[in-house]
C-alpha cells in the first residue's frame, strides 16, 4: 500500500477494502464491528440517548491530543451530559487526496486509545475519499448512543433558584492549546488540550447524588456561552464570581497578550453542573477524586432575579453581564 | 479619554465604570485599528479583492467591516481569494508559495502593527519575494490627539495613553499635550489594576492641576520606546496624509511606503478605481471614534446593528467600542433586565 490516501481508496473497491481490513479494523475490532454488515446490530433496553457530532479542527494534531481523540471525546461527552452511560459508537471518515496513511493510523490509534479509556465501542463506519481541496486532510463524524440510568433525569432546563453552580476545573486549556499551534503564535508552554472523555467523572457524581439538575461540556464558545445557554434553557439567572473561576496562569498569559478573554475560550475536557446546593459539597469532594476533577470549583449560583441572563461578579467587585460569543475569536490586532 | 480600544473593553469587561466615582466619565476614542479605516480605503481594498490573481491578507476583524457597496467578506463569498493571516510574515509566505499571484496585505494598524509590517516589506525584499504588496493604511497616533484636541469637540480633562503604541513610541511625543492643552496623559496598561492606577493618576493630575506624562505600565513602557522598533518603521515608511473615518484627511498622521521599496508599494503596483464611497445611514461610528458620542446615543444600537449583523466597523471589530458595550455594556443597570 502506498503512502498516502488516493482516490481510489474511497472507491468501495479492493482498496477501499485494504484499507479497512488494514488500517481500521485491526485497532477498533470488536464483534458487532467485525462482521462488517450493513449495520450494526446490538440489544438495548431503557431510555436511550443518541446524538452525532462533527470534527473539523485545524490543525488536526495538537498538544494534549488530535482530531481522533476529540471525535471520541467529544460525542462521548455529550451523551454524559444527559447522564447516559455511552456505549456505541459510529465513526465517518471524510478524507482528503494525499493524506498520510501514517497519519491515519496514528489517529486511528488515537481514537482506539480513547475509546478503550471510555468504555465504549464503534460498532459502525464509513471512510469516503474526496479530492485534493475539497476537505481539509481529515474530517470525522462521530454518533453515540448511551442508556440513560433510572431516576437520572438531567436537563439544560432543569436550573433552579438556590441551585450551586460548579465548573470541573480550568478553562480555556484546549482553545489556547489550539491556537498556539494554529496561530504560529510560538508560546513558549507546555500547555495541553484538556481533551478528555467525561463519561467516569459523571457517573462518579451521580453516585453520590441524585440531585444534579443540568450538566453541560463548555466547549466551542467557553464557559460563557454554556451558562447562558443553560440560563436561557432554565429560565433563570446566574450568578458566577470570576475570582472562583480556575484558569492556568499560562492560559491567563496567553489571554492577556492576545486580547481574549478565557470565559470565551474553548474546552474539551471540563463540565458545568448545576447541583441541589445541599449536595454541592458532597459532589465536589467526589469530583476532586477524578483527575478530570482535580481542579473543581464552586463558581457560582443560579438566581431568581434577572432571569435568563449571566452575570459575572468581576476580581474588582462590580458585577457584569456575561454574553455569548458572537462571532470569531479572534486576537487583538494592537 | 481611554485613546486605544483595547482599554474600552477592558474597562467595561471588569466594570471599572461602576467603581470610579460618578464625577469621571470615560470616553472611548479612535484607538481601533478596524474602525478609523475610511470607507474609501475599505472599498479600495475590495476593489483590489477583484482583481484576477489577487490573494487579499489581512487581519481577521477587517474582513466582516461592511464598506459601501460590499465588504471583504462579500467579496470572498463572490469568489475573492482573501485570506485572514495572523502575523505579517504569513502574507509573505503565501507569497512566497503562489508566485503565480500577487498577495496583497492590507496594512492597518497604529505605530504597533507597523514596525512588523516594515519587516515584511524588508523581508520581501531580501528573499526577492516580488508578488508581495503593501497597502498602507497605518496611522499615527500622536497627530490624530492633536486633532481632537484643536476641534474641542469634547472637553478632556485626561487621555489613558495606549499601551502597546508607547511600547514602542515611548512617551515622549505625548509630551505636547499637557504642554499646549493643559491634559493630562497617563499611559497604561490593559489589565484592570492597571487601568484603575491610570485613572487615579489621572484625577490627581487633574485635581492638582499639574498635567504631565506619567507611565503607569512601566513593564511595558519606556520613556525612550523601542528604537530598533521604530527604525524599522523610518526605514521602510514616510509620513504622509491618512483619511480616518469620523475625522477626514488628516496630514502628518499616516504611513506610506518609501520610494525606495515602492515596488511593494500596492498604490503604485495596482490601479483600481472604485464607485464613491458611502457611508451607511445612521452609523454613528465617526462621532463614536472621536469621542463625541457613546454607543448607546445611535439609533442603531443593539435595534440594527449587532454583531452579527453590524452597520458599521465599530460594533465589528474586537477593539471597537460599540462592541464593548453591546457585549459588556448592558451592566451598567441591571436593574433594567
Amino acid at each position: 500500500m502506498d503512502d498516502s490516501i488516493l482516490l481510489a481508496h474511497g472507491s468501495g473497491g479492493k482498496l477501499s477494502h485494504e484499507l479497512v481490513e488494514k488500517k481500521i479494523l485491526p485497532f477498533l475490532a470488536n464483534p458487532a464491528l467485525n462482521k462488517l454488515d450493513d449495520s450494526a446490530i446490538f440489544e438495548a433496553s431503557g431510555r436511550l440517548a443518541f446524538t452525532t457530532d462533527s470534527y473539523v479542527v485545524n490543525p488536526i494534531f495538537f498538544p494534549g491530543g488530535d482530531i481522533g481523540k476529540l471525535a471520541v471525546c467529544g460525542t462521548v461527552n455529550d451523551l454524559a451530559m444527559n447522564g447516559a452511560r455511552p456505549l456505541y459508537l459510529s465513526l465517518s471518515a471524510i478524507i482528503e487526496e494525499g493524506f498520510l496513511l501514517s497519519e491515519l493510523e496514528q489517529i486511528v490509534q488515537s481514537i482506539k486509545k480513547a475509546a478503550e479509556e471510555a468504555e465504549v465501542s464503534i460498532i459502525a463506519g464509513d471512510t469516503k475519499v474526496v479530492n485534493r481541496g475539497q476537505a481539509d486532510k481529515l474530517f470525522l463524524t462521530t454518533s453515540g448512543v448511551g442508556i440513560i440510568p433510572p431516576g437520572v433525569d438531567i436537563s439544560g432546563a432543569n436550573a433552579k433558584a438556590g441551585d450551586k453552580v460548579m465548573l470541573s476545573g480550568t478553562i480555556g486549556d484546549h482553545g489556547i492549546a489550539v491556537m498556539s499551534q494554529r496561530e504560529g503564535l510560538r508560546f513558549s508552554m507546555t500547555l495541553e488540550s484538556d481533551c478528555a472523555p467525561l463519561n467516569k467523572l459523571v457517573s462518579q457524581m451521580l453516585e453520590v447524588s441524585s440531585r444534579i439538575h443540568c450538566l453541560r461540556d463548555p466547549t466551542r464558545g467557553g464557559l460563557a456561552t454554556t451558562l447562558n445557554e443553560l440560563a436561557r434553557q432554565s429560565k433563570a439567572g446566574i450568578v458566577v464570581e470570576e475570582a472562583e473561576i480556575p484558569v492556568k496562569e499560562e492560559v491567563k498569559a496567553a489571554c492577556e497578550l492576545l486580547g481574549l478573554d478565557p470565559i470565551y475560550v474553548a474546552n474539551e475536557g471540563k463540565l458545568v453542573a448545576i447541583v441541589d446546593p445541599a449536595d454541592a459539597d458532597k459532589i465536589l469532594a467526589r469530583m476532586r477524586q477524578n483527575s478530570y476533577g482535580r481542579d473543581a470549583a464552586i463558581i457560582g449560583e443560579v438566581t431568581s432575579e434577572h432571569p435568563r441572563k449571566v452575570v459575572m461578579k468581576t476580581k474588582l467587585g462590580p458585577s457584569r453581564i456575561v454574553d455569548m460569543l458572537s462571532g470569531e475569536l479572534l486576537p487583538r490586532i494592537c | 479619554m481611554e485613546f486605544c480600544g483595547g482599554h474600552t473593553h477592558a474597562i467595561l469587561r471588569y466594570g471599572i465604570r461602576q467603581l470610579v466615582p460618578k464625577t469621571v466619565e470615560m470616553r472611548s476614542g479612535p484607538g481601533c485599528p478596524v474602525c478609523v479605516t475610511a470607507t474609501a480605503d475599505l472599498d479600495k481594498a475590495i476593489a483590489l479583492a477583484h482583481l484576477p490573481d489577487v490573494i487579499i491578507t489581512t487581519f481577521g476583524d477587517m474582513i466582516r467591516v461592511p464598506g459601501s457597496y460590499s465588504s471583504l467578506q462579500q467579496a470572498k463569498a463572490e469568489g475573492a481569494d482573501v485570506r485572514i493571516v495572523y502575523s505579517t510574515i504569513d502574507a509573505v509566505e503565501i507569497a512566497k508559495a503562489s508566485p503565480e499571484k500577487s498577495v496583497i496585505f492590507i496594512g492597518i494598524g497604529f505605530e504597533t502593527t507597523a514596525p512588523t509590517i516594515a519587516a515584511s516589506i524588508l523581508k520581501a525584499q531580501k528573499e526577492k519575494i516580488e508578488n508581495f504588496h503593501v497597502l498602507s493604511l497605518n496611522k499615527l497616533t500622536p497627530p490624530v490627539m492633536k486633532v481632537l484636541l484643536d476641534s474641542g469637540e469634547v472637553k478632556l480633562d485626561g487621555i489613558v495613553c495606549p499601551g502597546h503604541v508607547s511600547v514602542i513610541i515611548g512617551s515622549h511625543p505625548y509630551e505636547f499635550i499637557p504642554r499646549d492643552y493643559g491634559v493630562a496623559c497617563v499611559i497604561s496598561g490593559f489589565e484592570p489594576l492597571d487601568i484603575l492606577l491610570c485613572i487615579d493618576k489621572l484625577v490627581e493630575q487633574s485635581e492638582k492641576g499639574e498635567p504631565k506624562v506619567e507611565i503607569a505600565y512601566p513593564r511595558g513602557v519606556k520613556p525612550e520606546g523601542n528604537r530598533k522598533a521604530r527604525q524599522l518603521m523610518e526605514n521602510v515608511f514616510e509620513i504622509g496624509e491618512a483619511n480616518w473615518r469620523g475625522i477626514g484627511i488628516v496630514p502628518q498622521s499616516g504611513l506610506k511606503v518609501r520610494g525606495k521599496y515602492e515596488r511593494f508599494d500596492a498604490d503604485k503596483a495596482f490601479s483600481v478605481s472604485p464607485k464613491p464611497p458611502r457611508e451607511p445611514k445612521g452609523c454613528r461610528c465617526g462621532d463614536i471614534i472621536r469621542g463625541a458620542a457613546m454607543p448607546l446615543e445611535c439609533k442603531l444600537f443593539r435595534k440594527v446593528c449587532t454583531p452579527e449583523s453590524p452597520v458599521g466597523p465599530c460594533m465589528v471589530s474586537s477593539e471597537g467600542a460599540c462592541a464593548a458595550y453591546y457585549q459588556y455594556g448592558a451592566t451598567e443597570n441591571l436593574q433594567a433586565f
